[in-house]
């Protein structure tokens, strides 16, 4: 039994995680609160004209085949990131956690794209495949033979966001997998080599599952990130297009909200976003966690 | 110590002893060395007089500087001078009470104002359908097309006599890429250019009630014949390869100054950067037209900013704003914000000046925007446009291009559907600013 440690003082507790929930109260109950209740009223940029519309805005939503359009689409490319960003992030991730002369600097140097911004990872990926001036897209074109223009070819487009999204995202992951990777106790796989196992079936035996508890938490994390955070990405690389073909539920968020101040609307759907991220979230906890052994 | 607190003392007595100037903050986006010469400007008209001090501060890029604006209002403390561009004028003019009409503050402050000085076809942006001036143009440009002249030498094309129509830039186009390039042509800012400047270039409507100008209660007109016929021959161009696209707002330069392509369309404010960049001998030429268009070419549009001054200020702040506008629009300091950045000077007088003085003989660029602005007086359909919720109508015109190029839809479908869902747009904002 681990042993419990109390305060004498019945306050102090309260009194310690006082300041972080004054920060996530003020950072995070308070704008979602806001958002919920504006999203029940149209009103102008200024607010000088304020009308209730209750449901309105969500009906309006969901009424909308392009909206629902960008809502399968951003799932589809929520996996696409979270599925590409984990794998590969494993593979590099068990590769450097080998004996192998040299694992200090390919460690540190797949670590090196987590300190790029984001906005900066879309630039460089946007040079690479402009479909004019990129090194890639002549590459592609000389010798394979392909027509690249993602300005044009929306699968092209949604191809190029999910690789660059999923790029930055790599490092994060390689950390938490390398420290995972770490905590596997050697002793367990060289008792299983012992016993015969191949590599393949130690992998997939023995570390895969001791992994678990960070494979779980990188899928919410990249879930996460894949949802709300790659906008800067969509923003500079493909700005939603071509068509809609890029048009993610966030993106969409920001471009109505701040630049074109619809602010019931944009609102309505940040509650939407929250609600599905939030409901996916739980039903992570509730169904995918029951296979994570801790 | 006793020394400091003396001085200190002694200094602080001296503050009371002199007024202190009213004091206004202008909130701008005008990064890089357009922001340095925005706070040159400032600064200029600080030390040009002791009574008001005008303070620039950069706010980001224009959405940012708008939101931080609204945000300001809301709060109770907003700037006394906000810059907004262009396609946010609707949502600025619909927000009565929250600013205050450049013509009302003149008057008030009994300013010396004479609309007339200002070229009348970037005034006519930001004025009412009667005239009066809502917010005073700050930066100002309008679309030309550029041209590489050494690109025309090899395909046998005269440089010095650009293509004046359509089909006259199309036929040159098409030799162009027969001369080895591999386009021949491209644009930025479909919206903008290719329909905005377009309509009015052509002096047809892009809108009902004057493009909006009578009210909030306009639909949009831009699938009519010449439109289509428009995007028609440019389908055909790109299924040609002549014409190629080179990605949404200003993502097409890099293909112009990469030499790649030798025609291309985007704002005479990009006229600093072509210098740089291109490495080759470029021209500047209006807008082409169609010739069979009565009355066509008219005058182009504008693109930019202007100036909002917010409501709920002082007096002696108003008369700060008021003074500051003056000094702002005198032909001196016009001439000098045309000549370093390269925006439009809102007067006749400062055109006039940088004429006299000499610019347009190194810098012929700016000239044709100005001539092509005040080819003939604006017209309803040449004033500019006035529609609410117009960037995400921008986006909706980018977004049907696009499936035009990429063959999901015909260049008629694809207009219907720019006006069918841009109305869709157009009725939600009458809704929310009723």
């Amino acid at each position: 039994m681990a042993k419990q440690y109390e305060f004498s003082a019945r306050g102090l507790p309260y009194l310690l995680v006082l300041p972080q929930m004054i920060v996530v109260f003020l950072f995070f109950f308070w704008p979602a609160a806001q958002a919920m209740w504006q999203s029940l009223f149209i009103q102008d940029a200024f607010g000088l004209s304020l009308t209730f519309v209750g449901m309105e805005n969500y009906a309006k939503l969901f009424q909308d085949p392009l909206y629902l359009d960008s809502l399968v689409r951003s799932f589809v490319y929520a996996g696409f990131v979270a599925l590409i960003a984990m794998s590969v992030a494993l593979f590099l991730a068990v590769q450097a956690n080998r004996r192998i002369r040299g694992a200090l600097f390919y460690k540190t140097m797949l670590v090196w794209p987590y300190a790029v911004a984001t906005l900066v990872a879309g630039v460089l990926w946007m040079f690479m495949f402009n479909p004019n001036i990129g090194v890639l897209s002549y590459l592609l074109f000389k010798r394979f033979g392909v027509e690249w223009n993602y300005l044009l070819n929306g699968s092209q487009a949604f191809l190029l966001v999910t690789l660059a999204a999923s790029w930055k995202q790599i490092s994060y992951n390689f950390v938490f997998f390398v420290a995972g990777l770490q905590n596997v106790p050697a002793s367990l796989v060289e008792a299983s080599a012992i016993d015969g196992a191949g590599p393949g079936k130690r992998f997939w035996r023995i570390v895969f599952p001791l992994l678990s508890p960070t494979t779980f938490y990188l899928l919410v994390m990249n879930l996460v990130y894949a949802f709300f955070e790659t906008f800067p990405i969509i923003h500079q690389v493909t700005q939603g297009g071509p068509g809609q073909a890029t048009t993610m539920l966030v993106y969409k968020v920001y471009r109505d909200g701040v630049f074109n101040l619809d602010l019931g609307s944009s609102s309505a759907q940040s509650v939407v976003l929250m609600a599905l991220v939030i409901s996916l979230t739980i039903l992570q906890f509730r169904f995918v966690e029951r296979r994570v052994t801790y | 110590m006793r020394k400091a607190l003396v001085l200190a003392l002694l200094s602080l007595a001296a503050v009371g002893l002199f007024a202190q100037p009213v004091s206004v903050e202008f909130w701008h986006s005008m990064g890089g060395k357009n922001g340095e010469i925005t706070a040159a400007i400032c600064e200029k008209f600080n030390a040009s007089q002791s009574d008001f001090k005008v303070t620039a501060v950069f706010k980001g890029s224009y959405p940012d500087t708008m939101n931080a604006g609204i945000a300001a209002f809301r709060a109770g403390s907003p700037p006394a001078i906000l810059q907004v561009f262009e396609v946010g004028t609707a949502t600025m003019m619909a927000a009565k009470g929250a600013i205050k009409p450049v013509y009302q503050l003149m008057a008030e402050q009994g300013e010396k104002f004479d609309p007339k000085a200002y070229i009348p076809t970037i005034t006519s942006y930001y004025s009412t359908a009667k005239g009066e001036m809502l917010s005073l143009p700050y930066n100002s440009s309008t679309a030309v097309f550029y041209y590489n002249k050494d690109a025309f030498r090899k395909a046998g094309l005269n440089p010095d006599k650009p293509p004046a129509t359509w089909p006259e830039l199309f036929e040159a186009a098409r030799k162009l890429k027969s001369a080895g390039y591999e386009y021949g042509l491209t644009t930025n800012w479909i919206s903008w250019i290719q329909l905005e400047n377009f309509c009015a270039w052509h002096n047809i409507p892009y809108g009902t009630r004057s493009n909006g100008f009578e009210g909030f209660d306009t639909q949009f007109v831009i699938n009519s014949e010449l439109p289509v016929r428009h995007f028609t021959n440019i389908y055909n161009l790109s299924k040609e390869k002549v014409f190629v696209y080179g990605g949404r707002e200003n993502k097409a330069n890099s293909l112009f100054t990469s030499g790649q392509v030798p025609i291309h369309f985007e704002s005479i404010g990009g006229y600093g950067n072509m210098k740089a960049a291109c490495k080759f001998d470029f021209g500047v030429a209006r807008l082409p037209y169609y010739p069979d268009v009565p009355g066509a070419p008219q005058n182009s549009c504008i693109g930019g900013a202007s100036l909002w001054v917010m409501g709920k200020k002082s007096r002696e702040e108003y008369k700060a704003v008021a003074k500051f506008f003056t000094f702002l629009s005198s032909p001196e300091i016009q001439a000098l914000w045309h000549q370093q950045t390269g925006y439009l000077p809102i007067t006749r007088a400062a055109y006039e000046l940088t004429k006299k003085q000499g610019f347009y003989n190194e810098n012929p660029g700016p000239e044709v925007a100005i001539l092509q602005l005040l080819n003939k007086p604006p017209t309803p359909n040449s004033m500019g446009i006035r529609f609410g919720f117009m960037p995400q109508i921008r986006e909706i015109i980018d977004e049907e291009w696009e499936a035009i190029l990429a063959d999901k839809k015909t260049p008629q479908q694809g207009l219907d559907d720019m006006v069918r869902r841009g109305n869709e747009k157009l009725r939600e904002f009458e809704r929310i600013n009723k």
